[in-house]
C-alpha cells in the first residue's frame, strides 16, 4: 500500500523538476559602480517581464585593478558567470578573447550597434565579442561655470590659455585644478586625454606605437602628457589633498565652484547628480586643449561592453538578452534610468532634448568633422598596466615627466611581449 | 623492535591536506616562472622573467622596502610586545581593561583597519592632521608623502599587530617560574636588571615565534599596504608581494610567479639562518 | 597594589584611550551618522544617531547578503579551526618528539608554508579536479592548508615545554599512543590552543583574498566581501561602509570576550605549574 502514495510523490517531484528546468537561471558579474547595476537592474526587470522563464543572478565585483585580476581568473578558470561587463579596447584584448570569450558576430542585434564602435570589441581573428553597455564618454576637462563668470574667463582652445586661466583662479584664491590621486586611475586623464593632440601632430602615431616605432619619451607630442601633469603640479595649482582626494571630492570641487578645473571622463557628472544635484549645470566641459587652437577636438572612450565566456551553457537566453540590450528600447531605457552623460552608440538612439550644461558642451565635438577621435587604448591594442602608478607619481612631484615617460615605455614593452606583437 | 609512542601516521591527516592543496600547486608554479604564460599558453623563455624583474627600477625598489619594512615592523612589534607584557603582568590599575584594549585591533579585518586609517589619515581633513593642527603643528602627508607612506602603513601595522605579540610575551612570561626572580631579589638585582637576566633570557621562545612570525609576516605583507596606498603614491610604498600581485592583475603570470620565487628567496635567506640560529640557542638552554 | 602600580596604570590607561580607542570611537560615530555628515570623514559628534536606520540599511543590503556571509564565515572559520588544532597538535607532538631524518623534511614543509605565497591559478586547478572549487569545504580545507605551519610551529614551541617523564608515564601504564595524545597532551596544551583558537579564527574569519580567489559565487558570500557593498571605484557611503565594519568585527569579539577569561586562567595555570 505504500508503493502508490510514493510513486506518485515520486511522479510529482519528476514533474516540478521538469517544470524547473524551463526556467533558466543567467549568472551575471557586475562591477559595483551604481550606474551600472541600475542600467543592468532596470534592463533585466523589463526583460524578464517579457520572458517570464528566465531569473538573473547578478553577482558585483569590484571595479579597478582588483576587479580586472578577479574577471581573469575567473575566466581563465572557467568559471565566468553567463554575463560580465568589461572595458572595451586594449584591455578587452587582454582577456585573450578568441579563445575566452563567446563569439556575438552573427548576433542580431549587432545591426544595431554603431558601425565605428565594433572594432574595439573585436578579437584578433576578426570575430566581434561584445555589444555596448552604456555611452560614450568624452576625456577633457570640467570646469566650474561660476569661476569662469566670476573672473570672466573664457573656455581655452590651447594649452597656453589654460595654464594662463588656471593661473588667475590661483589669484583669486580658488584651487585651480583638482587631482584626486586617491582614487589613482583619476590621474592619467592629462596623458589619456592628450591623445587627440598627440595625432594631430603626428597623425600615425597609433600605428607606430603599436609597431613599436614610436615611443612616449622619444615623441615630444606624446610627452606632452606627461609635462602637462608636471607642470600643474610645480605651479601650485592642484588642491592641497590631492595625494588623497577622491574621484567624487574633485567632481564635487568643481561642482561647488571650490576648484576652476578638473580632468575627468564625462561619466563624472553622474557623481554630482547623485551627491550635488543643486550643481549640475554649474559645470561644463571642454575637451583638453593642445598647441594649436585650430585643431581642437575631443578624446573618446568608447563604453564598456557586456560579454558572454566561450562555453557558457546558456548562451542562448544571452544571445537573445544581448539583442535586447543592444535595441533602441533597451537603450532608452538605460538612458532614462541614469539620464543622458553622453552618447549612446546604438542606431537610433538620441539623447533628449534637454541635457545638461556639462553635457551640451560635449556635443559640438562630436557633430564637428573631425572633431572627435578615440582613446589611444581603442586604437592600438597596447596599454601599459602600471599607467595610473606612475601618472600620480609624475603628477605628485615624485618622477620627472621625462622619467615618467620611459617608465612607461618600458611597461608598454612588457604587456607588448606579453600579447605576442610582432616586431616586439 | 618497539613500536614508537610517536607514530608517523599522527602526521598524515595535515600532510594530506597541505600536500594537495599547497605543495603540488606551488611546484607547479615553479614551471610556470621560467615561461611566459597567459592562463591559456606558456611558451618557455628561460630566465627572461627574472631578469625583467631586476632590470625594472621600480621592482627592485620593492625589494629593498619589503626589507626595511619587515625588519621595522617585526623589530617595533617584538619590543613594543615585550615591554607591554612585562608592563601588563606587573599588577598595575586597570590591568585586565588594558590587556583588552591592546588586544582590540587585532580582531578588526586588515581591510577594515586599512580603510579606518586611510581616513584618519587623510592630509587635510583627517584625525591626526585636525589633532596636530590643534597644537599648532604641521601634519604631513601620511600616506601622500611619497618618503613616508610606507613608513605610516608601518606604524598602523604596529597599532594592528602589538596586540598579538603581547599575547605571546603574556603566555610566555606566565610559564617563567617566579623562584627565579625571588632568587634575583635575594641576589639583590634591580628591576632592570632583573628584566635583563632573568625575564629577556627565559621568555626567548616567545621572542623566537614573535620574531619569526612578525618577520615572515612582514616580509609577505600584503593586505595592509593594499588596502592602504596599494603601493603608492607611485611606487614609494611597493613591496615585493604588492608587486607580485600587480604583475598578476596586469595578466603578466610568469613575471608574477618568477616575483613569487624571488620573495620565497629572499624569506628563506632571511629565516633560515635565523631560525637555525634560534634552535641552536634553544639546545643550549 | 602600591602607588606606583596605580599611577602607571592610569598613565598606560590615558595613552590607550588615546592611542587605541579613539580609531574605535571615530568608527563608531561615522556609523552612525548621516551620509552628508560622514563623508566629511571628520571626528566629530554625530548630528544625527541613525544607529538603527542604518543597521537595517547595512543588513538588508541585496537581499540580506550580511546574513548569509555571517552563515558561510561561520562554518568555514569552525571548521578549520578544528581541523588546525587537531592536525597541528599531532605534527607538532611528533616533530617534537621524535628525532629523525624525516622531522627535517617535516620541519621544511612547515617553513615553506610559512614562507611561501600560495600560487592561486595552480591552487585553483587542484581544487578544479578534486571538486572542492566554490565549495565549503573547498575553503575550509584551503585555510587549513595555510595556517598548518603555524599551528605546527606553535605547538611544537610549546610542547618543548612538556616534561617527556609524563608521556613515559603514561606509556608505562599501556596507554596507547593515540590515547597519550588525546588524553595526557592535548589537554596541557589548552593554553595554546585558547591561543590558536582566537588567533586563527579572528584570521579566518577576516580573511578577504582566499575567498575571493576561491570561493566564487553571490551564494557563497564571506563576511569580508560585503565591505563591498559601499564602497565603488567612485563613490563610498562612509556611513554604511564604517556600520559594516563595525557589524563585521562583531563575531570576533565575541569569541575573544568568550575566550578572554580562559586565556588568562589558561596562563595563570601554566605560571603556577612553573
Amino acid at each position: 500500500m505504500k508503493f502508490i502514495p510514493s510513486a506518485a510523490l515520486l511522479a510529482a517531484i519528476t514533474l516540478t523538476a521538469g517544470l524547473a528546468q524551463a526556467e533558466t537561471t543567467v549568472s551575471v558579474l557586475l562591477d559595483n559602480n551604481a550606474e551600472v547595476l541600475a542600467a543592468f537592474d532596470a534592463l533585466s526587470k523589463a526583460y524578464m517581464a517579457k520572458h517570464p522563464d528566465v531569473k538573473f543572478d547578478v553577482e558585483q565585483r569590484p571595479g579597478g585593478a582588483d576587479g580586472d585580476n578577479l574577471v581573469k581568473t575567473r575566466l581563465s578558470t572557467g568559471e565566468m558567470a553567463d554575463i560580465f561587463d568589461y572595458n572595451s579596447g586594449s584591455l578587452f584584448q587582454a582577456l585573450k578573447p578568441e579563445v575566452s570569450l563567446a563569439d556575438l558576430t552573427d548576433l542580431p542585434g549587432q545591426a544595431n550597434v554603431i558601425d565605428s564602435f565594433k572594432p574595439v570589441v573585436t578579437s584578433v581573428d576578426g570575430k566581434v565579442r561584445g555589444i555596448p553597455f552604456g555611452p560614450a564618454m568624452g576625456g577633457g576637462i570640467y570646469y566650474s561655470k561660476k569661476i569662469y563668470a566670476d573672473l570672466g574667463l573664457t573656455v581655452p582652445t590651447t594649452w597656453a590659455e589654460f595654464m594662463a586661466n588656471n593661473e588667475k583662479i590661483k589669484a583669486a584664491g580658488k584651487v585651480a585644478v583638482a587631482q584626486t590621486y586617491g582614487d589613482t586611475w583619476s590621474s592619467q586623464l592629462f596623458v589619456l586625454a592628450d591623445f587627440y593632440n598627440v595625432a594631430q601632430a603626428s597623425p600615425t602615431f597609433a600605428a607606430d606605437y603599436t609597431g613599436n616605432k614610436a615611443k612616449y619619451a622619444t615623441s615630444p607630442a606624446a610627452m606632452a602628457g606627461f609635462q602637462h601633469l608636471e607642470d600643474v603640479f610645480k605651479a601650485g595649482y592642484l588642491n592641497p589633498d590631492f595625494g588623497a582626494a577622491k574621484f567624487d571630492d574633485g567632481m564635487k570641487m568643481v561642482a561647488t565652484g571650490e576648484a576652476g578645473h578638473y580632468p575627468m571622463l564625462t561619466f563624472g557628472l553622474g557623481s554630482v547628480k547623485q551627491n550635488e544635484p543643486d550643481n549640475v549645470n554649474d559645470v561644463g566641459f571642454f575637451a583638453q586643449p593642445g598647441d594649436d587652437a585650430a585643431h581642437n577636438g575631443l578624446t573618446v572612450w568608447m563604453p564598456t561592453s557586456l560579454y558572454a565566456p566561450a562555453g557558457s551553457k546558456n548562451l542562448d537566453v544571452v544571445k537573445d538578452f544581448f539583442n535586447y540590450v543592444a535595441s533602441k528600447e533597451g537603450c532608452e531605457l538605460m538612458e532614462a534610468t541614469n539620464g543622458a552623460t553622453g552618447p549612446y552608440l546604438i542606431k537610433g538612439c538620441a539623447l533628449p532634448k534637454d541635457v545638461p550644461a556639462s553635457v551640451a558642451d560635449m556635443l559640438p565635438y562630436f557633430q564637428k568633422d573631425g572633431g572627435t577621435l578615440p582613446a589611444l587604448e581603442f586604437l592600438s591594442p597596447i596599454k601599459g598596466p602600471n599607467l595610473e602608478q606612475i601618472t600620480v607619481a609624475v603628477g605628485s612631484g615624485i618622477t620627472s615627466a621625462a622619467d615618467g615617460a620611459k617608465q612607461y615605455d618600458q611597461d608598454v614593452e612588457k604587456q607588448a611581449k606579453q600579447l605576442g606583437l610582432p616586431n616586439w | 623492535m618497539q613500536r614508537s609512542p610517536y607514530p608517523y601516521w599522527f602526521v598524515l591527516p595535515a600532510a594530506v591536506v597541505f600536500v594537495t592543496l599547497f605543495l603540488v600547486p606551488t611546484v607547479a608554479s615553479l614551471w610556470f616562472s621560467l615561461t611566459r604564460w597567459d592562463l591559456y599558453t606558456a611558451s618557455f623563455i628561460g630566465l627572461d622573467n627574472f631578469r625583467q624583474f631586476f632590470s625594472e627600477q621600480n621592482l627592485t625598489l620593492g625589494l629593498g622596502n619589503t626589507v626595511i619594512y619587515a625588519v621595522l615592523t617585526s623589530a617595533t612589534k617584538t619590543v613594543c610586545g615585550l615591554l607591554l607584557a612585562v608592563l601588563l603582568t606587573s599588577g598595575i590599575w586597570g590591568q585586565s581593561f588594558l590587556r583588552t584594549v591592546v588586544f582590540f585591533p587585532v580582531l578588526v579585518s586588515t581591510i577594515g583597519v586599512g580603510i579606518t586609517f586611510t581616513v584618519l589619515m587623510h592630509p587635510t581633513k583627517g584625525l591626526f592632521n585636525v589633532g596636530l593642527a590643534a597644537i599648532g603643528l604641521h601634519g604631513p602627508g601620511w600616506l601622500t608623502d611619497a618618503s613616508l607612506a610606507l613608513y605610516s602603513v608601518a606604524l598602523v601595522d604596529l597599532w594592528k599587530g602589538v596586540g598579538l605579540a603581547t599575547l605571546i610575551y603574556i603566555a610566555g612570561l606566565a610559564a617563567i617560574s617566579p623562584d627565579y626572580y625571588e632568587a634575583a631579589r635575594i641576589d639583590g638585582a634591580t628591576r632592570v636588571q632583573q628584566f635583563w637576566r632573568v625575564t629577556v633570557p627565559l621568555v626567548q621562545p616567545a621572542t623566537v615565534t614573535v620574531i619569526t612570525l612578525s618577520l615572515i609576516g612582514g616580509l609577505r605583507s600584503f593586505d595592509l599596504i593594499w588596502a592602504m596606498t596599494k603601493g603608492g603614491p607611485g611606487f614609494s610604498s611597493d613591496v615585493l608581494a604588492s608587486v607580485i600581485y600587480k604583475q598578476y592583475q596586469a595578466g603578466f603570470y610568469g613575471l608574477s610567479t618568477a616575483g613569487n620565487v624571488i620573495l620565497f628567496a629572499l624569506i628563506a635567506t632571511i629565516i633560515l639562518p635565523l631560525t637555525w640560529w634560534f634552535n641552536r640557542k634553544e639546545v643550549d638552554l | 597594589m602600591t602607588r606606583r602600580q596605580y599611577w602607571t596604570g592610569i598613565i598606560a590607561t590615558v595613552l590607550a584611550l588615546v592611542i587605541f580607542v579613539v580609531p574605535f570611537v571615530f568608527i563608531a560615530f561615522t556609523a552612525v551618522k548621516d551620509k552628508a555628515q560622514a563623508s566629511h570623514l571628520d571626528f566629530t559628534w554625530p548630528l544625527q544617531f541613525l544607529f538603527w536606520q542604518n543597521l537595517v540599511d547595512v543588513v538588508s543590503t541585496r537581499n540580506y547578503m550580511l546574513l548569509l556571509a555571517y552563515f558561510n564565515s561561520s562554518i568555514i572559520t569552525v571548521g578549520a579551526v578544528a581541523m588546525l588544532i587537531l592536525f597541528g597538535a599531532m605534527v607538532g607532538y611528533v616533530l617534537q618528539r621524535r628525532q629523525s631524518r624525516w622531522n627535517k623534511v617535516i620541519f621544511g614543509c612547515v617553513l615553506a608554508g610559512l614562507i611561501i605565497p600560495p600560487a592561486v591559478v595552480p591552487t585553483i586547478w587542484v581544487m578544479q579536479g578534486l571538486g572542492l572549487f566554490k565549495t565549503i569545504w573547498g575553503m575550509v580545507f584551503i585555510q587549513v592548508a595555510y595556517g598548518l605551519a603555524f599551528s605546527v610551529l606553535l605547538y611544537r614551541s610549546f610542547i618543548a615545554t612538556i616534561p617527556r617523564d609524563l608521556d613515559e608515564a603514561a606509556r608505562i601504564d599501556g596507554a596507547r599512543p593515540l590515547q597519550i595524545f588525546l588524553r595526557v597532551i592535548l589537554p596541557l596544551l589548552k593554553p595554546v590552543t585558547v591561543t590558536l583558537i582566537v588567533v586563527q579564527s579572528i584570521a579566518i574569519f577576516n580573511d578577504f583574498t582566499n575567498p575571493l580567489y576561491y570561493l566564487p559565487g553571490k551564494e557563497n558570500v564571506t563576511v569580508q566581501l560585503t565591505l563591498f557593498n559601499f564602497q565603488s571605484q567612485f563613490s563610498t557611503q562612509f556611513n554604511l561602509l564604517f556600520m559594516n565594519i563595525l557589524l563585521v568585527t562583531i563575531p570576533p569579539l565575541i569569541v575573544f570576550i568568550f575566550f578572554n577569561r580562559q586565556i588568562v586562567a589558561g596562563m595563570t595555570a601554566g605560571a603556577v605549574k612553573g
